[in-house]
């Protein structure tokens, strides 16, 4: 039953800020283990897909998914269910008045409600699993920024959720510190976690995606394995998009 | 010469009177902790409140806020001592002196913790909220300690401004610093409780000052 859902799962998802239509049905869907990247030009949406995804943005009409379970429409613990989706932001948005550990716990110590102890030990853990076990009391302030987001993926990862959405997660990194950052996200899928990838990271793409979905105009234009949407995309315009991103 | 220093600091003057104005620095000093206390607390709570956009609840937080900064403090405390006994409510002058002078700084306050509360990064909110914290936690886990930080600066030189006015509660006999010293001056007819006044307010806010004036370079330097 559960098990052969798809781990998230998008539903003809439409999305409209003031007049303008940003995601015009959307249909979607991500299985544990999988890594799915999204492509897209400037504005075509891609943000406002993955912010509907835990609703931070709210969704007009259309269904999500997650493990089977509906999180959209009314009656939704909100709260709870963001529990199960974690994120992770371009500009990090790492709390700058707390150390790593006090980042990394603050959730499951006021939300999932674990006493300290166990909590800081968890915390350890994940920073341990993105190498920053060393840093856990240092301050965003005292981190680069490649640390920094990795910083965030544990605060997203220690609360043990099932999907992960990643908002272009390196565009704000030093070439240099960009690698460190992917290497972690190989972890994150390695753990079995379902990953929808906004990202420039072409070369990453190719690599380590299951399936890369091309967005334009507020909808999906195609999708298929990096080798399907690289080297022999079918639709005109993802060629012309490669074409402009490749120059 | 010999004139000045009998005016301004008449040695047996000085001595007959310094232990009365000592008992206006404990008030003075008392209706400081007081009115800080009170009005950063309530300033911070009316801002935490606006936060929640309930309009109807916003809207007297701004009114309450703009009316107790326009108006000078002074026409305040008059009113409250002078009118409010003829509603029936009879308050001694230390109470309204604190009272008036605690909202007056609970109303600045509210409009600098606001003004940190909106300066926080949207990014903050949405991080917070992508864990699962509830927009009550978030709020005081995360935006409040940030902008409380942010406004020490501004919040500590209106808190300073504001005690420094206790000395107003002289024209309702609020026996503090100034309130003992005119006193003194009246019945001695000589400047020196003035002189020994000056003093103890430098003595109580300057050390005020320069703490300030070391939390702005501090939290300064910290924001950038
Ligand atoms: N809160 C909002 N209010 C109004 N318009 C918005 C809002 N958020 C996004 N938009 C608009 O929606 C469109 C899609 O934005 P979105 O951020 O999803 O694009 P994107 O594909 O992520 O672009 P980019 O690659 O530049 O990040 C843009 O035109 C943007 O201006
Ligand atoms: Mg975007």
């Amino acid at each position: 039953m559960i098990t052969d859902r798809p781990t998230l799962e998008l539903r003809g998802l439409h999305k409209s800020f003031g007049a303008d239509p940003i995601l015009r049905g959307i249909d979607l869907s991500v299985a544990r283990g999988e890594m799915v990247f999204v492509l897209g030009p400037s504005g075509s949406g891609k943000s406002t897909m993955l912010r509907c995804c835990n609703r931070l943005e709210e969704p007009d009409s259309g269904e999500i998914f997650v493990e089977g379970k509906p999180i959209t429409g009314t009656g939704v613990d909100l709260n709870g269910m963001r529990q199960r989706i974690g994120m992770v932001f371009q500009s990090f948005n790492l709390y700058p008045h707390l150390t790593a550990l006090g980042n990394v716990t603050l959730a499951m110590r006021r939300v999932q409600k674990k006493p300290r102890a166990e909590a800081e030990t968890r915390a350890l853990d994940a920073l341990d699993r993105v190498g920053l076990k060393a840093k856990a009391d240092s301050y965003p302030a005292q981190l680069s920024g490649g640390q920094q987001q990795r910083v965030a993926i544990a605060r997203a990862m220690a609360l043990e959720p099932s999907v992960m959405l990643f908002d272009e997660p390196t565009s704000a990194l030093d070439p240099e510190l960009v690698g460190d950052v992917l290497a972690v996200m190989r972890e994150v899928r390695a753990e079995g976690m379902a990953m929808l990838v906004v990202s420039h990271e072409m070369k990453f793409a190719r690599e380590a995606a299951d399936r890369v979905v091309f967005v334009d105009g507020g909808v999906i234009v195609e999708q298929g394995t990096p080798e399907e949407v690289f080297e022999r995309p079918r639709e005109a315009r993802t060629r012309a998009f490669l074409g402009r991103i490749s120059e | 010469m010999s004139s000045f220093s009998d005016t301004f600091l008449n040695m047996d003057v000085l001595a007959r009177y310094a232990p009365s104005i000592l008992k206006g620095v404990g008030v003075t000093i008392l209706l400081s902790v007081l009115i800080v206390l009170t009005g950063v607390v309530v300033g911070t709570l009316l801002a935490c409140l606006r936060s929640f956009r309930v309009r109807l609840l916003s809207f007297f937080i701004v009114v309450f806020a703009d009316i107790f900064r326009a108006l000078p403090p002074l026409v305040l405390i008059l009113l409250a001592f002078f009118g409010l006994p003829n509603i029936g409510v009879v308050l001694t002058s230390f109470t309204v002196l604190y009272l008036v002078l605690a909202l007056v700084l609970a109303a600045f306050a509210e409009e600098i913790v606001w003004a940190g509360i909106t300066a926080t990064p949207k990014g903050q909110w949405e991080a917070a909220r992508s864990t699962g914290l509830g927009y009550t936690q978030t709020l005081g886990y995360v935006v409040l300690p940030q902008a409380l930080r942010m406004v020490i600066p501004p919040l500590t030189n209106r808190a300073i401004a504001i005690t420094k006015m206790t000395a107003l509660g002289m024209v309702i006999g609020v026996p503090d610093i100034l309130g003992q010293a005119t006193t003194a001056q009246s019945f001695s007819a000589n400047a020196s409780p003035l002189t020994l006044a000056a003093v103890a307010y430098v003595v109580i806010f300057l050390p005020l000052v320069v703490l300030s004036r070391w939390l702005e370079t501090r939290f300064s330097r910290g924001a950038a």
